[in-house]
């Protein structure tokens, strides 16, 4: 099907001008060219499993809220591609990028005009203010940062996440990616050259550079998770609200092993 | 309603001026530059408004309403006498309305106050300070007066104060920023960098200044018509090509080999975006944009063809 990618991105339901750009600078041109690598990707590649989709929204705003797995962002990737490919009509989640990004040339652009900006507070809320499906990690780096053994634990989640959630009115709908620990195995992380080429920390793998292997990935979405509140919540609330969360999580991850 | 506006020999100020007269106000007008074939209900005072004769006209009219628009941000002026003229303008406009009882004032100010820079927000609110004047310090003036203006709301109550911070302006009349910047046949550009740039049609900008005195506004507010656009998209619109450099070659070549003149702090302005969000305007003053964003670039470039240098109105003296 040559012409589905586009037809696909023809049909997101984002308010696109007459060339193609939306408010946030997305570009329906830059969409087309990403999703026909990220296709190959998702279907051939790793040819990636995936349950549960019926629990995203079809449109209005919601947050998607899963686990990083593996040493760069294979997880985003994968999750953007499964909203865009499976769901009808297809959705365009947009992740919060790591601020390194915004300084790499080509990149920086790449990840705008896609629709990933800069992970910042006030980018999150405008989004799901615009009835947008915003893709959060609250692991943060230290999720991609996970060295092989460890990828299938979650390190600690942030609770900036939730108060969001709260304050917008957005339900989360939790996901378990699977998979991402296997294709990117890594073995140690080299923090002090990444912060030479201004990134957070370079992966290293069994064959040095964090080139994925095409293995079998997983996402496991599940139902929307709501709570009451206005997102004021002192800490100690957050912080079961959020083990409710990261629990959901674990349980998914788990349903997906094979 | 009787107006003052300092500084009406710039494009986007005879527009205003235009649009209050044929609204019936009576306008009055301060600019040193002079406004050759202005209409001749507009009563011009060719003086700087930093001097004594400016503040005669403020004594002998008594205008109600000051619309304050004499301030510059052409890099071609030394950054002392910018900072002279911008912050010393905007002290002697607050300083006479307080002495002589004008009413309103609108304080013309620019979105690029809030500085743009690779962790900063897409969408700038008013509420936020500004940022990055570390590597782009020439914007320091114009920040000054903005924030001078702002203070007025609390420090002069009974003058009911606007402070529109307004984003680049484009069309026929080639007035602004940015059109200076796209006035050449290439636009140079931070090669993998593509910011999104604000921009709304001057006779938009031009009606917004008036809504933000006929609706009496009161506060800060961020002024912008359409959606903003990626500034490969505009440049292209515009009918110019782009010349994508590495930026350390380009801050060595701007200001030669037919490039616009920009500082190096300039650079982030190509680099990253500025962009605001003008909800506040458009709900406090009911003001909505007349033309899209695709047709304001494209009257610049019906305008201004590339390699052409035709223009409909001439540039002030």
């Amino acid at each position: 099907m040559p012409d589905e990618i586009p037809a696909r991105v023809d049909r997101l339901e984002l308010p696109f001008d007459a060339r193609g750009v939306d408010e946030f600078g997305v570009s329906k041109w830059h969409l087309t060219a990403a999703f026909r690598a990220l296709a190959f990707l998702y279907r051939s590649y790793f040819q990636v499993r995936c349950a549960g989709l019926e629990h995203i929204p079809p449109r209005g705003r919601a947050m998607l809220v899963g686990n990083h797995c593996g040493g760069i962002a294979l997880d985003a990737a994968m999750v953007i591609a499964s909203c865009f490919l499976e769901l009808e009509p297809p959705r365009l989640a947009q992740g919060m990028a790591e601020k390194f990004i915004n300084r790499i040339p080509f990149l920086s652009v790449w990840a705008a005009r896609c629709g990933q900006l800069t992970g910042l507070p006030e980018h999150a809320q405008r989004l799901l203010e615009s009835d947008r499906l915003l893709l959060v990690f609250p692991e943060g780096a230290r999720g991609t940062a996970k060295l092989w053994k460890d990828r299938l634990s979650l390190v600690d989640f942030g609770t900036g996440f939730l108060r969001l959630a709260l304050r917008t009115r957005s339900p989360i709908v939790p996901f378990g990616f699977l998979g991402g620990g296997d294709a990117v195995p890594t073995v140690t992380n080299l923090y002090k050259l990444g912060k030479l080429i201004g990134v957070p920390y370079l992966p290293v793998t069994p064959w040095v550079l964090p080139l994925p292997r095409p293995v079998p990935l997983s996402i496991q979405y599940g139902e929307p998770l709501r709570f009451e509140g206005t997102g004021t919540e002192d800490d100690e609330t957050m912080q079961r609200y959020v083990d409710q969360v990261k629990g959901r999580i674990a349980d998914l991850m788990q349903r997906g092993r094979p | 309603m009787k107006v003052l506006i300092p500084g009406i020999a710039g494009l986007l100020a005879r527009k205003v001026a235009q649009r209050l007269l044929a609204e019936g106000h009576q306008v009055i007008g301060i600019d040193p530059r002079g406004w050759p074939g202005a209409p001749e209900q507009i009563e011009l005072h060719p003086v700087d408004i930093r001097k004594r004769a400016a503040e005669e006209v403020f004594r002998r009219h008594r205008p109600e309403a000051v619309i304050h628009m004499a301030t510059i941000s052409a890099l071609v002026v030394d950054a002392e006498e910018r900072y002279r003229i911008n912050l010393g303008s905007t002290r002697a406009v607050f300083e006479h309305c307080a002495s002589y009882g004008v009413r309103q004032l609108v304080f013309v100010g620019r979105h690029t106050y809030y500085g743009a820079g690779p962790d900063a927000p897409l969408y700038h609110t008013e509420v936020e300070p500004p940022q990055e004047l570390g590597t782009y310090p020439e914007l320091a003036d114009l920040v000054a007066a903005d924030l001078y203006a702002a203070n007025a709301l609390w420090r002069l109550p009974e003058l009911q104060t606007a402070v529109l911070r307004i984003c680049y302006t484009l069309g026929p009349a080639g007035h602004g920023t940015l059109a200076s910047f796209l006035k050449a046949r290439f636009v140079p550009m931070v090669m993998g960098f593509d910011p999104l740039f604000h921009v709304m049609h001057e006779d938009d900008a031009a009606d917004a200044i008036v809504k933000a005195l006929s609706a009496r506004a009161r506060g800060v507010f961020n002024v912008a018509g359409p959606q903003p656009l990626p500034l490969s998209v505009i440049a292209h619109e515009a009918g110019r090509r782009v010349l994508p450099l590495p930026e350390t070659l380009l801050a060595r070549l701007v200001g030669r080999a037919g490039l616009p003149r920009l500082s190096h702090g300039a650079l982030a302005h190509i680099k990253y975006s500025i962009v605001v969000d003008a909800s506040l305007f458009r709900r406090e003053t009911g003001f909505a944009h007349r033309f899209d964003e695709l047709t304001t670039a494209r009257s610049f470039a019906d305008a201004f063809p590339p390699g052409g240098r035709s223009s409909p109105i001439p540039a002030p003296g």
